[in-house]
């Protein structure tokens, strides 16, 4: 299934300046019982969205209107855990498009890209600055330039750059999925399938 | 000609069907073990497409996830997990693949069955729709968990697009001291590693210590490498592991045997071979681990005290955190700590030597009345090993009840949750925020250490309990 072609955003974004943001936070197990990929949004972090009676938790920044935007900030390590794919429909279906982090769980990075969700690794120092002017001032802009692979604050016009493999880089830019290159060079796949040991 | 390999290497080398310059490799996949959770939208995929899948002999289901461990005669009460079965069941037999649902004699925890029935095979390429994955590494094989959108890349082409990761080999000489299992080997090396240590390797454990471990105890260590973050863990294979896989269902037979041997046996780190991170540690200094936080680095000896904020790795925010979502304190013992649910089971440890443990801790005890336990067999292989070697009667006896085969409280898609606030010794992989139900807390542990916590309704070292069997 192609996905939205990413080129460039523009967009504020919502700080989570948590560590080891877990899948089980992103979306809890029981929430993972869709048999299609729909309204994964509503449940995005859901036990630190609503207490148990279903009210709102006012102090979680998804629940500040000031916090708004295409572009979700976390702390290191985000995505540990497991491997639903379900986080990563969750955070896309919710609104955002990209997420920045200064490290990322490897299935969860592996699981955004293939969604089209560009996750963006950034310095500790840098991820730091995102947080501090968010904060500051939540109308603060991020610019995503994934052609150049280059983030900005706009607010100050530091940037950085960020690592995505080219192949990958492709895919994002023009809507192309994995299973469409695979497709593309399934005699290969089978040649090689006839001489598998197992 | 050929330079030095490792262990991955060479299983992961002779897997490759096509290199992308500064992209993926495309990597073919022997064996694709697929479940009712990360399965239906992969499906829904390849029928949008329709397109069929590859190689349905390569593919295998099971329930487990949502499955109940009561009742399993009856018919599914969530309309939701009842669901997800119902279409699991319908894509296995429209795309021919094996499915061994709920009932099915076979039944079990995906990464439980594989290596029972002779799935899981040295040097094979391993993926499933779960992290867990990993546990089958145990074999020399390279299995790791895989989303969805990669789910539907196996079906429809056998085939998965991944960067090679790095190598990294974790070294463990020394023999285990008393009250030491697996488990408490690798939730000792996550807690030194942090959650985050390993992304990015593919780890192999060498060492006296795995050398010296049942293929069970191999499992337990490699399913829980992707606590660590590692994308998965393996363990060359020996003699031990051909004895294990010979004569299972799915294992070649006669001539095949043979030739499948003589791959097998090539299946070693060379001895020069370079690893981009090399990890040494002396397994004789583990003791029983439990954690105290809200994931599986958070753990230490159960002799020692929760470290103060400024001791540990990462943001102190974090870990205050975490404690105060545990109610617990910096400083703090865990012994003595009362609990109100056990909970023996899961891909980690839901296999027959884990209900062996647990026994021996509980024979001639009973369960304390403040606790809930729920014993989980990992499949229905292991229940009738249970009962068949007499461990039913002494669990029976002790007071406690056996359940039926699934994933169970370990994440709670079914009925089996640990409700809000109560503190649970799990014996499964992780203790994130409301693993167990909304609001659980979770201490993760040995079989062993939950024994002890069972009979005593408290957080015990079970080497207070084992003192008569010296």
């Amino acid at each position: 299934m192609a996905y939205d072609k990413f080129d460039i955003l523009t967009s504020t974004a919502v700080p989570l300046p948590i560590e080891n943001v877990d899948t089980d936070q992103i979306i809890p197990a029981r929430f993972l019982k869709a048999t299609e990929r729909v309204g994964f949004g509503d449940n995005l972090f859901r036990d630190w969205r609503y207490n148990q009676d279903n009210t709102l938790k006012e102090d979680f920044v998804l629940n500040q209107d000031k916090f708004s935007g295409k572009i979700l900030v976390g702390g290191k390590n985000f995505g540990s855990g497991s491997s639903r794919e379900h986080a990563a429909w969750a955070v896309y279906d919710y609104g955002f498009r990209c997420v920045v982090s200064s490290f990322f769980a490897d299935i969860f990075r592996g699981n955004c890209l293939n969604i089209g969700v560009l996750p963006v690794q950034v310095s500790a120092d840098f991820l730091q600055k995102i947080f501090d002017a968010t904060e500051a001032d939540p109308s603060t802009e991020l610019e995503i330039n994934l052609t150049e692979q280059k983030i900005t604050l706009l607010s100050t016009g530091e940037s950085e750059s960020f690592d995505i493999n080219d192949y990958k880089k492709n895919n994002m830019l023009n809507g192309f999925d994995d299973i469409d290159y695979l497709l593309n060079i399934k005699k290969d796949i089978e040649t090689f399938a006839e001489n598998t040991p197992l | 000609m050929s330079a030095t390999k490792t262990l991955f290497d060479k299983v992961w080398d002779s897997h490759v069907v096509h290199k992308i310059q500064d992209g993926p490799d495309v990597l073919f996949i022997d064996r694709h073990m697929v479940h009712e959770v990360t399965s239906p939208v992969a499906f829904l995929g390849i029928k949008n497409r329709n397109i069929p899948v590859m190689h349905p002999e390569k593919t295998f289901a099971t329930a487990d996830h949502n499955t109940p461990t009561i009742n399993q005669h009856l018919p599914v009460a969530d309309p939701l997990s009842a669901n997800q079965l119902r279409m699991l069941e319908e894509n296995a037999n429209e795309y021919g693949i094996s499915y061994w649902g709920l009932g099915h004699a076979k039944n079990g925890i995906v990464h439980v069955v594989g290596p029972e029935y002779g799935i899981t095979q040295p040097g094979a390429t391993i993926v499933c729709g779960d992290s867990h994955t990993s546990t089958h590494g145990a074999f020399g094989a390279i299995a790791f968990g895989i989303g969805t959108s990669e789910v539907e890349m196996v079906l429809a082409t056998q085939c998965i697009m991944q960067p090679k990761p790095k190598r990294m080999r974790i070294n463990i000489n020394g023999k285990m001291s008393k009250g030491v299992t697996p488990k408490d080997v690798a939730l000792f090396i996550i807690s030194q590693l942090t959650t985050s240590g390993a992304t990015g390797y593919f780890v192999e454990y060498a060492g006296e210590i795995f050398r010296d471990m049942s293929m069970e105890g191999r499992m337990t260590v490699c399913n829980l490498s992707i606590e660590m973050g590692a994308r998965g863990g393996m363990i060359a294979p020996d003699e031990k592991t051909f004895e294990y896989v010979k004569d299972r269902e799915f294992t070649p037979k006669g001539a095949d045997w043979d030739k499948a041997m003589s791959y097998w046996e090539t299946l070693y780190t060379d001895e020069d071979a370079i690893f981009d991170k090399e990890l040494t540690f002396d397994g004789s200094l583990i003791e029983p681990m439990i954690t105290y936080g809200t994931n599986p680095g958070m753990g230490m000896g159960i002799s020692n005290d929760i470290p103060m904020a400024n001791a540990v790795q990462g943001g102190a925010t974090t870990y205050q955190k975490s404690l105060k979502y545990m109610d617990f304190n910096e400083g703090d013992s865990m012994m003595g700590k009362s609990i109100d649910f056990v909970f023996l089971g899961s891909c980690t440890n839901g296999r027959i030597e884990d209900f062996r443990a647990f026994a021996s801790i509980v024979k001639g005890r009973k369960k304390a009345a403040n606790v809930t336990a729920w014993l989980v067999p990992g499949s229905h292989k292991v229940e009738s090993a249970i009962k068949e070697e007499g461990i039913l009667d002494i669990l029976t006896e002790a007071g406690f009840e056996l359940r039926e085969p699934g994933c169970s409280a370990c994440l709670a898609m079914n009925d089996d949750k640990v409700p809000a606030g109560k503190l649970a010794v799990s014996t499964s992989n992780r203790n994130f925020e409301g693993r167990q139900g909304p609001g659980s807390r979770t201490l993760l542990a040995s079989p062993l250490v939950a024994a002890a916590a069972a009979v005593t309704g408290k957080v015990t070292d079970p080497r207070e309990l084992m003192v008569e069997l010296v």
